[in-house]
């Protein structure tokens, strides 16, 4: 029943010839056959025992022409992450030899349950930007071929990350390479200030779904944290690989946390609020009954105060469809926050729309 | 092919026997879907493979493979069993991809994320990507989301349109909705459905966080076949011909609004204020923001929304001043 994939009608190895003239392929079976051939041995094997040996190499014109494909070919697999040996498998060996250790080849056994499977097919497909969205793809290929089944049909939720974190990838690259970064950081919205940083980066740091480098900026002489989405590209590597020392000690998640957690619940505020009005304060506290103040028609809240002047802006932006019951500090900051209002927008003002370059 | 060919095909080759292994007698159509090739491709990979093995190159130590049909089966394997590891950079590609989902609730089920992440990390071993350090600890967006996102991917999976309870923040306003749901999408950080909404009889991101409540109906989603999905590249809000602009004067405590929300202009005023200009859709949420920041902002334009802030904030002082 089974037949194979082209009649034996030649010898298959070592190559009389290359059966179709793709250099490409030529190198890549080269390649396929090193890898094997080093895997399989635990000896050392010198660079003219792989030449003896592996096909391909015996092509090569001359010995010089030989090294440099060697050469070549070891770099390639470096790339790629193939952990090559290099060692004498005694004190009478002259040259160093070669040879790839299995158990540290071979991807670790993995089994993943199906929501799993699922949830890793998701990720694989967050990115939009070709670097990180290839990286994830080689991953997924490699997981498929350690036995894991990817589902990768679910087309139907695409999770996407928008290009906003553009400069993710050459950040990390530049922790992980301890190098310095220099980049234009943005203030603001789109149309916010820029101003030219450099840093030492420590980390790249994700709290509530959001990126943030960590690192020395040099700028400030002081530690700092930047959103990635406010780091424009080109991120530019400067000084030498290596030259970035983390501080011992240092917790790059309490540098996020400490700038942008938000404050501890202090204390409960009891507010009305106008029948029909109000909707998002009805979803962010909690209902206590209908009530009618002055005569109208409401309802009373609940509501935990963290941050006094958040909750007082939350509350004063609803003008006369809330009145805050308790405490006196926040009707107090409310009532300021009208009375500024008030002051600023006393009579209607003409100023014509910004023009210009921003700056 | 250049070389950028070998350094893309190479891995793959190296894969492919034990993918192969894993799956006696899959359909090679199958196999090239999976590694994103075309038959062609594959069957191109799976001849030069078939040259390949260990020194001695006989009978025993070449990969032999066997077809029957249009499916393929590893008869000897050569040696190669078990895939390459993962590169530091594929790792951190899923891995921070995982994270992000874990971050972001609704659009994954985030314990089966967690689980996945914590076996992708331990059978990486080495790659693990240094340098990255990432909150999972619990995020509080309020009781029910769970559920409703659960049931919200439910409906995606089936194909089933959804009667949505749907605050937007924009009017201050919860409505009722059917949508027929199009895709999960993760914006600015957070989880969005992306759907046509009948009632808009248009295309629109609705933030996980604020659908309330989720009703899966029996009819099927049937977005319009020209519904376009949204570009969110520059985010999630996407300006609209009819939203109109304000001019925002800001003092220095209330730039953060600049950061916060989506503003065309930026023009610096004297004593580190900023002048901004700021499209808004609905003028209630206008006057909610400025009435809000207080003296912290004062609106320039347009006129008549001047007066309005002027009035509520005169109306406020007379109703509630007193109480307390």
């Amino acid at each position: 029943m089974y037949r194979l994939l082209e009649p034996p009608d030649c010898p298959r190895s070592p190559r009389a010839g290359p059966y179709d003239a793709d250099v490409s392929s030529v190198r890549a079976e080269r390649l396929v056959n090193l890898v094997l051939c080093l895997l399989s041995t635990r000896q050392f094997l010198s660079a003219e025992r792989i030449r003896a040996i592996v096909p391909g190499y015996a092509d090569a014109p001359g010995d010089a022409s030989f090294f440099r494909m060697f050469e070549r070919d070891k770099t390639e697999l470096r790339e790629l992450g193939i952990p090559l040996e290099t060692g004498r498998n005694s004190g009478f060996d002259t040259v160093d030899g070669y040879r790839i250790a299995r158990g540290d080849y071979e991807l670790g056994e993995i089994h993943l349950e199906p929501d799993e499977a699922a949830a890793v097919a998701l990720a694989a497909r967050l990115w939009e930007s070709p670097e990180l969205a290839d990286a994830a793809h080689g991953a997924l290929v490699k997981l498929r071929a350690a036995g894991v089944e990817v589902d990768d049909d679910r087309s139907r939720i695409q999770p996407r990350v928008g290009a906003t974190e553009a400069a993710f990838a050459p950040l990390l690259a530049a922790v992980q390479a301890g190098r310095v970064v220099s980049f234009d950081h943005r203030r603001g919205g789109p149309a916010g200030e820029v101003t030219r940083r450099t840093v030492e980066p420590w980390g790249v740091v994700s709290w509530r779904g959001r990126w943030y480098l960590v690192g020395h900026d040099r700028d400030r002489d002081a530690p700092r944290s930047f959103r990635v989405s406010r780091i424009l590209e080109p991120v530019t590597p400067t000084g030498r690989t290596g030259a970035v020392r983390v501080p011992a000690g240092v917790d790059l998640m309490a540098m996020v946390r400490h700038n942008v957690e938000p404050p501890p619940v202090t204390g409960v505020a009891r507010v009305w609020v106008a029948a029909g009005r109000a909707q998002g304060l009805r979803r962010l506290g909690r209902r206590r009954g209908p009530r009618t103040l002055d005569g109208r028609p409401g309802e009373e809240l609940e509501l935990d105060l963290r941050s006094l002047e958040t909750v007082a802006r939350w509350l004063s932006g609803h003008g006369p469809d809330v009145i805050v019951l308790h405490p006196e500090e926040l009707a107090a900051a409310v009532r300021a926050n009208w009375a500024a209002a008030a002051a600023a927008h006393a009579r209607p003002v003409h100023h014509p729309v910004p023009t210009g370059a921003p700056g | 092919m250049s070389a950028t060919g070998v350094t893309e095909r190479l891995p793959r080759l190296l894969s492919l026997v034990p993918y192969l292994i894993a799956r006696p007698g899959i359909r090679v159509a199958e196999a090239a879907a999976d590694f994103g090739i075309s038959e062609r491709q594959l069957r191109r990979d799976l001849e030069l493979l078939w040259m390949c093995g260990l020194p001695g190159y006989g009978p025993g130590d070449l990969v032999d493979l066997s077809f029957s049909g249009d499916t393929v089966s590893v008869t000897e394997d050569a040696g190669m069993r078990r895939p390459l590891r993962l590169t530091t950079a594929e790792a951190t590609a899923l891995l921070v991809a995982l994270r992000t989902l874990a971050e972001t609730p609704g659009v994954a089920d985030t314990a089966a994320v967690r689980r996945a992440t914590a076996k992708i990390e331990h059978a990486v071993g080495d790659a693990t990507p240094t340098g990255l350090a990432v909150d999972l600890g619990p995020i509080d967006l309020g009781v029910g989301e769970s559920a409703t996102a659960t049931t919200i991917r439910e409906a995606l999976t089936a194909g089933r349109a959804l009667r949505i309870r749907y605050y937007t923040a924009g009017r201050d306003a919860v409505s009722q909705r059917t949508v027929d749901p199009m895709r999960l999408l993760i914006a600015d950080g957070r989880g969005y459905l992306e759907a046509w909404c009948r009632r808009a009889e248009g295309v629109r991101l609705f933030r996980l966080d604020r659908v309330d409540d989720v009703l899966v109906l029996a009819e099927p989603a049937a977005p319009p076949p020209d519904a376009e999905p949204t570009d969110v590249s520059e985010g999630p809000f996407r300006p609209r011909a009819e939203h109109r602009s304000a001019v925002l004067q800001l003092e220095p405590e209330a730039r953060w609004v600049a950061e916060y929300y989506p503003v065309e202009e930026v023009v610096e005023v004297d004593g580190g204020r900023a002048r901004v200009l700021l499209r808004y859709a609905d003028p209630d949420w206008l006057v909610r923001l400025v009435l809000g920041l207080g003296g912290g902002a004062r609106l320039l334009e347009p006129a008549d929304l001047v007066e309005v802030i002027g009035q509520r904030a005169r109306a406020a002082l007379a109703a509630g001043g007193g109480a307390g």
